[in-house]
């Protein structure tokens, strides 16, 4: 058996051992500091853009993300220093500036109330606010609400579905995800797997139905049920979460800890359920 | 020019040399004493020329001032695995105010690219690459030339190099962005840790120097690490060119020692020959878009060099010298610079992306003091939390001219927007 | 990846293959089409439909001519070694060349390569097994495989992937006509005895009839009275207008299906059954034997009602005195009689995120791995080569069917669509007649175009679609747009006798271009 190579480092005054090849924010998380993240995703390589993780390293000119630097011996991290409050407050208020108050993004909300930030602060220009596109009956896209935190192209490429279909585009605060050509969704090269819809942190990327159920205000977490069951396609077996709302499937999801899908379907099984609940003259036949 | 800081043009070829060859022949090769660097370094083994290069103390051209010896060494050492590694001139000079790579490519490329040429047989790279900022299309060819006079002289086969043009974007001048480029992939910094030396190029252990960097390492192989230190300070052995622009007599290119009093390049008669029309000189602005704004107090006290230039907060980056005479509004030139890195942004990190948009938008409604809190509060995030340089200064010549009142406090309202 | 399709077939199996891609595996990808997954592969092997067993016989022969197997593998773990060198002699490169349409140097390259892999896994789907040789075709990798050693152990394996969500569960439960649950054989006495205990009842020790054998039996009138669960045969299987023919026979048919299928709508009765997955409890088992949770979310509508209730309806309506069990007790039952079930629970599924079987005992973790046996002294028994010849699919081109079709899937769809033709996608744009570019330029066709495809056993039309995926000669549909192409009527229903599976990637045909008008 290998033995597996710890790192000793200091966090917050308290001396911790982890193995090698954790993330400070892991570390952290060992020795009980919630470090937050929104571009963070479990399932996803890091992205290190939305910098909200970033703490105090002694000896860096800078703070570091610890989403993604990894743990080395002797380091001494500070995650609740002036600066690092200061800095997580900064990434709220920036990316607050951008949108507008209603939109629907808990974990940047979470960090805002976390932070005091104030949505206004920096709200001095320019907005993301632009039309929501609706070209096509799986997924709906609004990019107000977006905060390129990069999950939906790392998902759509190395890290999942290998398809491509979407970059980020443009630069500077014009940066934004891009089918090619701002293509719509159907003429691009999307496959409608959903696993962007999946793992986007806001409204940016909903579901067709959920986005229609919440523009009619009938959209409620609270009396949503989630069933664990399994894809009824292929044989590959994928682990689904059928979100129930008012007797009908309103969603599909996978969950990232099971060993066939680590979260991920293809289109049958994210979008393909509608054959069970579709109207009774459909059922009987022509 | 003090006779003390009077050096013999080194980087750039003496006019006698011009005259006699061609930019890209092999005669020029022979008059600039570059096949005898060539032949001295083929004649080390690989531990000596590192040696020599620590012992030149060559400090990166490109901005950041680190040791190239210590860049070296970590490629080599990247040895071990046996993996294929690459050298990288980086000569995407895109800093505002700075154009001496390109005055060394048109008029002399042989000599960076003899050194890349011996830093690759350093290293053990297997490939070189050129990344040659897009508008320098017209050098492309012309490397290529050189590179096959310098092939043409070393005794073993040189290995392949390839030259690829920036899409204009400033952020490729960034090294990992740069990689990405090469790559084919959208030119966005990466995270380091790792660094290139480790996990570079094609994520293979890859050296990359500006070009400056380069000619100065050719230097120290002709000369030998000695007579290469005779010139510049202890600290920062070796000469400097400076781009220097804006409200001087002569704006150009010049060769100045490390360690030269800031004035006498601004004065000097072989240098940029004093400031236009007699108008006083306001202030000058150091190092480029990201360097520092000094005072004519400063500048009058001030050495080129990176300690002396510490005590003001300052940094020589890409050697970029603007002269404002006091005319000039700097908050408009404030101004400027924030529209700069607004567009230049790459858009990947929150503090950047947005950041830089905010600045320039404040300063186009604001007054400097105005907004004064804000702009410090904002600085800070960017210069903690940005993921690299561009995001992380991009406010420090803004900050540079808050700290320094008497710059703007007269033209105060010459903001735009609310007054 | 042989003969499959997965970046469109399976998705999520094919993201799993790509982060070993990623990580440094090599993926070479044999299927006559440039498919998506071929795409993605470092090496495309473009072989001639059909020919696989040249090509499989070939790299065995270059591993064997240049001394790469593994003997000390072979010698502990398998016989018959003799009998496939004889085969694999006569198969060199150039011979193999000449069939399969692929250069001898690439042969050459391929069998070093698999040869020098320290693991290397061969998976394949319908591409090998929809042919009238399906099981040569296995057997043939089978002893790739074997040469190698490279089966029970990690990474390595011959893995068929599963072309429905239960397909392997239909067998773990017995729905073979000679097993009995948990892959018991029907023959063997011991086990029937067993069963026999267990339900109270004798049961016949002579297999039942597969599919390809009941086909035949209602061709000729021996079968009677079908009962069709959960399938579409009218539109699934080859040869459709001979299937209707043979339906049309029976005295009685009854069909449990969620849908008014076309099957269905001939029945004299019809069971409206729930949809598995989101209206009932049960248990699918996947690919990898891994046996899963399926959970009721929904209430099924209508007179729809638990496949498992109506079964147990349906045998008290017969007489049988059957108490109502739910799945979950049903489960408990196969426990007892199925060994390699035994330590499966519902209870521990739902901790463990499904189970692989074999799991022998309550404490047992399950099996990722199969065949480890093969890596520990002594082995016994040890496993057969099968040394297989090479023939050529039953309907090769002709004057007057110039072209083959082979048939697949689309990423967006499933089968005959009863599922798939539901939900709003996008590409839902119906069924496309590919046709290389070769034969397109020659038959004068544009895209968009309609036309008329015509086998020995029927014509379908639908629009052109000009695929630089196809090699020349060669016609690809899916089937599963039949309200709009009834792809299974020009199917061939040649069917390899062991495996009961009908050839359904070659059938020789015939495009002409035609307009709707010509229909009249």
């Amino acid at each position: 058996m290998e033995i597996e190579e710890s790192r000793q480092l200091t966090i917050d005054g308290e001396v911790c051992q982890v193995p090698a090849g954790t993330t400070l924010r892991e570390a952290c998380l060992q020795v009980g500091k919630e470090i937050p993240a929104l571009c963070w995703h479990e399932r996803l390589t890091p992205a290190n853009t939305c910098r909200a993780c970033v703490v105090e390293l002694e000896g860096s000119r800078t703070l570091v993300s610890s989403c993604s630097r990894m743990v080395e011996d002797g380091m001494v991290v500070h995650t609740d220093t002036p600066r690092v409050l200061h800095a997580r407050k900064g990434v709220a208020e920036l990316l607050l500036s951008t949108m507008m108050d209603d939109v629907n993004a808990p974990e940047l909300q979470k960090l805002a109330q976390a932070t005091e930030a104030d949505p206004a602060h920096f709200r001095v220009g320019e907005t993301l606010v632009q039309p929501i596109r609706d070209d096509n009956d799986l997924y709906v896209r609004d990019y107000s609400q977006c905060i390129l935190c990069y999950r939906c192209v790392a998902v759509c490429g190395e890290d999942a579905q290998n398809t491509f279909a979407i970059h980020v585009a443009g630069r500077g605060l014009q940066a934004h995800i891009d089918t090619g050509f701002d293509r719509s969704l159907p003429d691009s090269d999307c496959v409608f797997c959903g696993n962007c819809v999946q793992v986007c942190p806001t409204g940016a990327l909903i579901g067709k139905t959920e986005w229609s159920l919440r523009q009619e205000n009938e959209w409620d977490e609270k009396k949503i049920q989630v069933t664990e069951t399994t894809c009824s396609y292929c044989g590959v077996g994928c682990s689904l979460d059928l979100h129930v709302l008012n007797g009908r499937i309103v969603k599909v999801t996978s969950p990232y800890n099971h060993p066939v899908t680590q979260g991920m379907l293809c289109v049958k099984g994210r979008y393909g359920y509608e054959y069970v609940q579709a109207d009774v003259a459909h059922l009987q036949g022509s | 020019m003090s006779p003390q800081h009077r050096v013999p043009q080194r980087l750039l070829p003496d006019p006698k040399i011009v005259a006699q060859s061609g930019p890209i022949s092999p005669q020029r090769l022979q008059l600039r004493g570059l096949d005898q660097a060539l032949r001295r370094a083929w004649g080390m083994t690989v531990t000596r020329m590192i040696q020599e290069v620590q012992a030149s103390g060559i400090l990166g051209r490109g901005g950041a001032a680190f040791p190239a010896s210590v860049k070296w060494q970590s490629v080599r050492d990247a040895d071990a695995a046996g993996k294929l590694k690459y050298g990288v001139m980086n000569a995407d000079e895109s800093e505002p105010g700075t154009f001496k790579d390109r005055v060394l490519l048109e008029t002399d490329p042989l000599l960076p690219l003899t050194g890349l040429a011996i830093a690759a047989r350093g290293v053990g790279a297997d490939k070189v690459y050129v990344y040659l900022r897009g508008e320098y299309r017209h050098l492309l060819l012309p490397i290529q030339r050189a590179w096959e006079v310098v092939e043409g002289t070393v005794p073993e086969a040189v290995i392949p190099l390839e030259v690829r043009l920036g899409g204009g974007a400033y952020i490729a001048g960034e090294e990992t962005a740069l990689f990405n480029s090469i790559e084919g992939k959208r030119p966005e910094p990466r995270l380091k840790p790792p660094f290139p030396t480790v996990k570079g190029l094609f994520s293979q252990p890859t050296l990359i120097h500006n070009v400056e960097t380069l000619a100065n390492i050719a230097l120290a192989f002709r000369d030998g690490a000695g007579p290469f230190r005779k010139y510049g300070s202890a600290s920062t052995p070796g000469t400097k060119l400076v781009s220097i622009s804006g409200r001087v007599n002569r704006p150009g290119v010049y060769e100045v020692p490390f360690g030269i009093p800031l004035t006498e390049i601004i004065e000097g008669e072989d240098t940029a020959q004093g400031m236009q029309n007699g108008q006083r000189l306001q202030a000058v602005l150091l190092g480029g878009a990201a360097g520092t704004f000094l005072t004519s107090l400063e500048v009058a006290e001030a050495a080129y060099d990176y300690p002396a230039l510490r005590r003001f907060g300052a940094s020589i980056g890409s050697g970029a010298l603007v002269v404002f005479g006091e005319t000039d509004s700097l908050p408009e030139v404030a101004q400027t610079l924030a529209n700069f890195f607004a567009e230049e942004s790459c858009g990947q990190c929150v503090p950047c992306r947005i950041g830089t948009v905010r600045i320039k938008e404040m300063l186009e409604q604001f007054s400097l003091s105005e907004r004064q809190v804000d702009l410090r509060d904002l600085a800070q995030t960017m210069r903690d939390a940005s993921i690299c340089g561009l995001g992380q200064s991009a406010t420090t010549a803004l900050m540079s001219l808050l700290d320094r009142p008497v710059l703007w406090s007269k033209n105060v309202d010459r903001g735009k927007g609310a007054v | 990846m042989v003969g499959s399709n997965a970046a469109e077939a399976h998705p999520i199996i094919f993201q799993h293959i790509l982060r070993g891609v990623h990580q440094g595996a090599k993926l070479v990808v044999v299927d006559p089409r440039a498919t998506l997954t071929a795409k993605r592969a470092h090496e495309h092997y473009a072989l001639e439909i059909g020919s696989d067993i040249a090509l499989f016989n070939s790299l065995a022969h270059v591993i064997i001519r240049d001394k790469l197997q593994n003997q000390s593998f072979i010698e502990r773990a398998t016989t018959g070694f003799a009998a496939l060198q004889a085969e694999v002699t006569q198969w060199p490169p150039e011979r193999a060349a000449a069939i399969t349409g692929i250069d001898a140097s690439r042969i050459e390259h391929l069998a070093h390569a698999y040869a020098s892999a320290k693991r290397a896994m061969i998976c394949w789907t319908l591409g090998i097994t929809e042919h009238h040789n399906a099981v040569d075709n296995v057997f043939a990798l089978i002893n790739l495989a074997l040469l190698r050693g490279n089966v029970g152990r990690p990474g390595a394996g011959l893995n068929p992937l599963r072309g429905q969500n239960n397909v392997q569960g239909g067998g773990d439960m017995g729905a073979l006509p000679n097993r009995l649950p948990g892959f018991q054989d029907l023959t063997d006495a011991a086990v029937r005895n067993r069963f026999e205990l267990a339900w109270g009842v004798p049961l016949s020790p002579k297999p039942g009839w597969n599919q390809t054998q009941m086909f035949e039996a209602m061709a000729d009138g021996r079968l009677k009275g079908l009962y069709v669960i959960g399938e579409n045969p009218l539109e699934s299987e080859a040869n459709s207008h001979h299937i209707e023919r043979i339906f049309d026979k029976l005295d009685a048919l009854v069909v449990q299906d969620l849908f008014l299928t076309p099957t269905a709508e001939r029945a004299d009765v019809v069971f409206p059954a729930a949809a598995s997955f989101a209206e009932s409890e049960g248990t699918y088992t996947n690919s990898e034997r891994r046996v899963q949770l399926v959970r009721s979310a929904l209430t099924p509508p209508g007179e729809a009602r638990d496949d498992v209730w109506i079964v147990q309806a349906l045998a008290r309506a017969m007489g049988h005195p059957w108490i109502d069990k739910s799945a979950e007790e049903v489960f408990a039952e196969v426990r007892e009689l199925a060994p390699n079930f035994r330590g499966i629970t519902y209870a521990r599924l739902a901790m463990a995120q499904g189970l692989q079987w074999p799991v022998p005992h309550k404490d047992h973790p399950g099996t990722a791995v199969l065949h480890t046996r093969l890596w520990q002294d002594p082995v016994d028994p040890r496993v057969p080569f099968m040394p297989v010849d090479f023939s050529p699919p039953v309907e090769r081109p002709t004057v007057d069917y110039p072209l083959l079709l082979t048939t697949g899937r689309r990423l967006a769809f499933y089968n005959t669509g009863v599922q798939s033709n539901v939900y709003a996608h996008p590409h839902n744009q119906g069924e496309q007649v590919e046709v290389a570019l070769a034969d397109a330029e020659r038959l004068e066709l544009t895209e968009g175009m309609w036309v008329r495809v015509t086998s020995r056993r029927g014509w379908i039309t639908g629009p052109v679609h000009i695929s630089a995926s196809l090699p020349p000669g060669v016609v690809f549909l899916s089937f599963h747009f039949p309200d709009q192409v009834r792809t299974n009527v020009l199917s061939i229903d040649a069917t390899d006798p062991r495996a009961g599976t009908a050839e359904f990637k070659a059938a020789a045909v015939r495009v002409e271009k035609w307009s709707p008008s010509q229909e009249a």
